[in-house]
């Protein structure tokens, strides 16, 4: 077993598929500034970029159109911001428009989430935006046996698939096996087994959610906690299975409220899970506005598991 | 040097172009053809003059006005049509339509409907032909209003940076939707702008399909020798709107004079003067390729009108490779 942080398991699992297929490379701002990479894979495949995130995010399109298998590293998931058109547009949209006339086999790495004063440009959580464009599968692991797993199946997949990495879970410490695992993309996981109340969190939110359970559990109330580890595509039977036995589901994820993935879960499983209800579904999230600076303010608006907390008892109690 | 058959061959091209371009006139105002369509009627030499040099294993991404492109780099015509009709048997099997053709076993990466859309694209396939150690090039075909995109200024400098086989070619056809070159863009020619990107810069005459030739040609040995990008700038005008049927807004953009002024330069005239002083056309020559090439795009509307449309559950299959 070896022992590693979140944010390490990232760049170990890149390191590993460049080692392991020479097609893989990657492009990115400042990456080529990483000695042990460039001497690792050579630096025709540690490819550091002019600051043109439009420019290199298309660029990957291309290359990848010839073959090659490129992960591109965002320095900012709200970087994404500026070359929308190149994914959404383009990336997303390629194979699709033109047929399934190539594969597009790229990896968009993306760090994202707040709580470190980043302020309003520094601390998205863009998912929705990404959930919302089909062409892409979503992906975001909350520790890092799942990191390392779900990365692997990200680069060995022939399509888009976008790569959030939460920074605030960076040095969240973890193991890895020796072996060669993967965890595929699509199936997510429980964290925590409960009877009382579904708690389906997101990312960062994860351990925020356990450590709520710990503290609910002194209550008498037990949280079963689910960790979709997938955005796109959902893994709605997990989901649903864990209402059908709880009665009761509340969403916890990190970014604004309005059309979230919170929110997807919220409607599908009203959709599809309506006799299994107890209660209404209940979606903790950011407040709807940009991120604050000034870390009291940041702390009101970001998703925190007090707040988790307080969510939880009202249901129980309403 | 070219010899006499690509000649001949570049001649019967740029009027496959033209019939294939005036059929959709009719067929799109019937109804037929749904959509948005872009002529590039007028601007023969260009999509023959830049497809010319390029082989198969090239590689060439154009943009919203693409069917001349795609016809001279050896799109079948049939398959177009088809796809301009929105039939299975289309290039993109009716998922595309005019604005994203593609037809990737030609090289060709396709069409675009964004405007400096594919130029970054063009960039990544260049970086893939050099990192695969290929001796090919890609050709990116796009208009005087690309050029002041925020892709444009991207992709050249990306591509100058790391030296990449790439031929960004500016098909300046003096408007950029209703707005003139000249009132959008700081620059004109605009292939001054290569300076800023470290790169050679050209402009040609665009209705001269012998000097598009020449000057892509050199272009993409400068490619392959790994001299990296170059930017050539091609003078033309299209004979047809931005956009078919764009008379209904009564936007009045462009006078009846400068249009019969550029009329009288046509490409195809040229260089059928050109040939024909050559002594490889005659009347009779020329009235025999014109009656086959015709043939051949009747050819084509009937084959896309007897080819299937696309079964609807079709639209739920190529977003994934499985």
């Amino acid at each position: 077993m070896q022992n590693l942080t979140y944010g390490y398991a990232f760049w170990q699992a890149a390191a590993e598929e460049m080692l392991r297929d020479s097609r893989v490379f990657l492009m990115g701002e400042d990456i080529d500034n990483n000695k042990a990479l460039v001497e690792a894979v050579g630096k025709e495949r540690v490819r550091g970029c002019p600051i043109s995130e439009s420019a290199f995010i298309g660029a990957s399109i291309g290359a990848a159109a010839t073959g090659l298998r490129p992960i591109v590293w965002l320095m900012y998931g709200s970087f994404m911001y500026v070359a929308m058109d190149q994914l959404v547009n383009q990336a997303a949209k390629l194979r699709y428009m033109t047929g399934g006339q190539f594969n597009l086999p790229i990896v968009y790495w993306c760090p994202i989430g707040s709580g470190f004063a980043g302020a309003a440009q520094h601390s998205d959580h863009p998912t929705a935006l990404f959930i919302n464009s089909p062409g892409f599968k979503v992906i975001l692991p909350s520790n890092v046996y799942d990191a390392m797993g779900l990365f692997r199946s990200a680069v060995r997949d022939d399509n888009p698939v976008i790569v959030f990495e939460e920074q605030g879970l960076s040095e969240s410490p973890g193991e890895i096996p020796e072996s060669d695992y993967i965890i595929p993309i699509g199936k997510g996981a429980i964290r925590q087994a409960g009877t009382d109340v579904t708690v389906v969190a997101v990312g960062a939110m994860v351990p925020q959610a356990i450590t709520a359970a710990e503290k609910l559990r002194e209550e008498g109330i037990s949280l079963e906690i689910v960790d979709p580890r997938t955005l796109v595509p959902m893994d709605k039977q997990l989901i649903l299975n864990s209402v059908r036995k709880t009665g009761r589901l509340v969403i916890f994820e990190d970014a604004p409220p309005l059309c979230s993935f919170a929110s997807e879960v919220a409607a599908t499983v009203a959709q599809e899970g309506f006799d299994l209800l107890h209660g209404p579904i209940i979606r903790v999230t950011r407040e709807h506005f940009p991120v604050p600076f000034s870390p009291v303010l940041e702390n009101h608006v970001i998703a925190n598991e007090k707040k988790l907390i307080t969510a939880i008892r009202q249901l129980l109690t309403s | 040097m070219l010899s006499n058959d690509q000649k001949l061959e570049m001649y019967e091209g740029m009027l496959r172009i033209r019939f294939f371009e005036e059929r959709v006139v009719d067929l799109f105002a019937d109804g037929e053809i749904p959509g948005f369509i872009h002529l590039s009627v007028g601007q023969e030499a260009v999509s023959i003059g830049i497809a010319a040099p390029l082989s198969k294993n090239d590689y060439l991404v154009t943009n919203h006005r693409p069917h001349g492109d795609v016809l001279a780099k050896g799109g079948d015509v049939k398959k177009v049509m088809a796809e301009l009709y929105g039939k299975a048997t289309g290039t993109n099997k009716g998922k595309g339509g005019s604005l994203h053709l593609a037809d990737f076993p030609n090289g060709i990466l396709g069409a675009n409907g964004i405007v400096g859309g594919g130029l970054p694209l063009a960039t990544g396939l260049a970086l893939g032909q050099k990192m695969a150690g290929k001796k090919n090039v890609t050709l990116c075909i796009f208009g005087d209003g690309a050029s002041n995109q925020g892709t444009f200024h991207e992709s050249l400098n990306l591509a100058s940076v790391w030296r990449l086989p790439v031929i960004f070619v500016i098909v300046n056809n003096q408007y950029a939707g209703m707005t003139p070159t000249a009132k959008a863009t700081s620059v004109v020619p605009i292939s001054q702008r290569s300076v800023a990107y470290s790169m050679p810069g050209t402009t040609v005459d665009g209705n001269n399909v012998l000097a598009v030739y020449d000057a892509v040609h050199e272009a993409a040995e400068r490619a392959k020798e790994g001299k990296g990008p170059s930017l050539v700038e091609c003078n033309t005008y299209r004979w047809m709107g931005h956009a078919q049927g764009e008379e209904i807004y009564g936007v009045e953009y462009r006078s009846e004079k400068e249009v019969q002024e550029w009329k009288k330069r046509c490409p195809i005239a040229a260089f059928e003067k050109v040939l024909t002083n050559e002594g490889l056309l005659s009347q009779d020559r020329i009235a025999e390729i014109r009656a086959r090439v015709k043939q051949e795009i009747e050819g084509a509307v009937t084959f896309a009108r007897e080819s299937p449309l696309p079964a609807p559950e079709e639209a739920f299959s190529d977003l994934f490779q499985e």
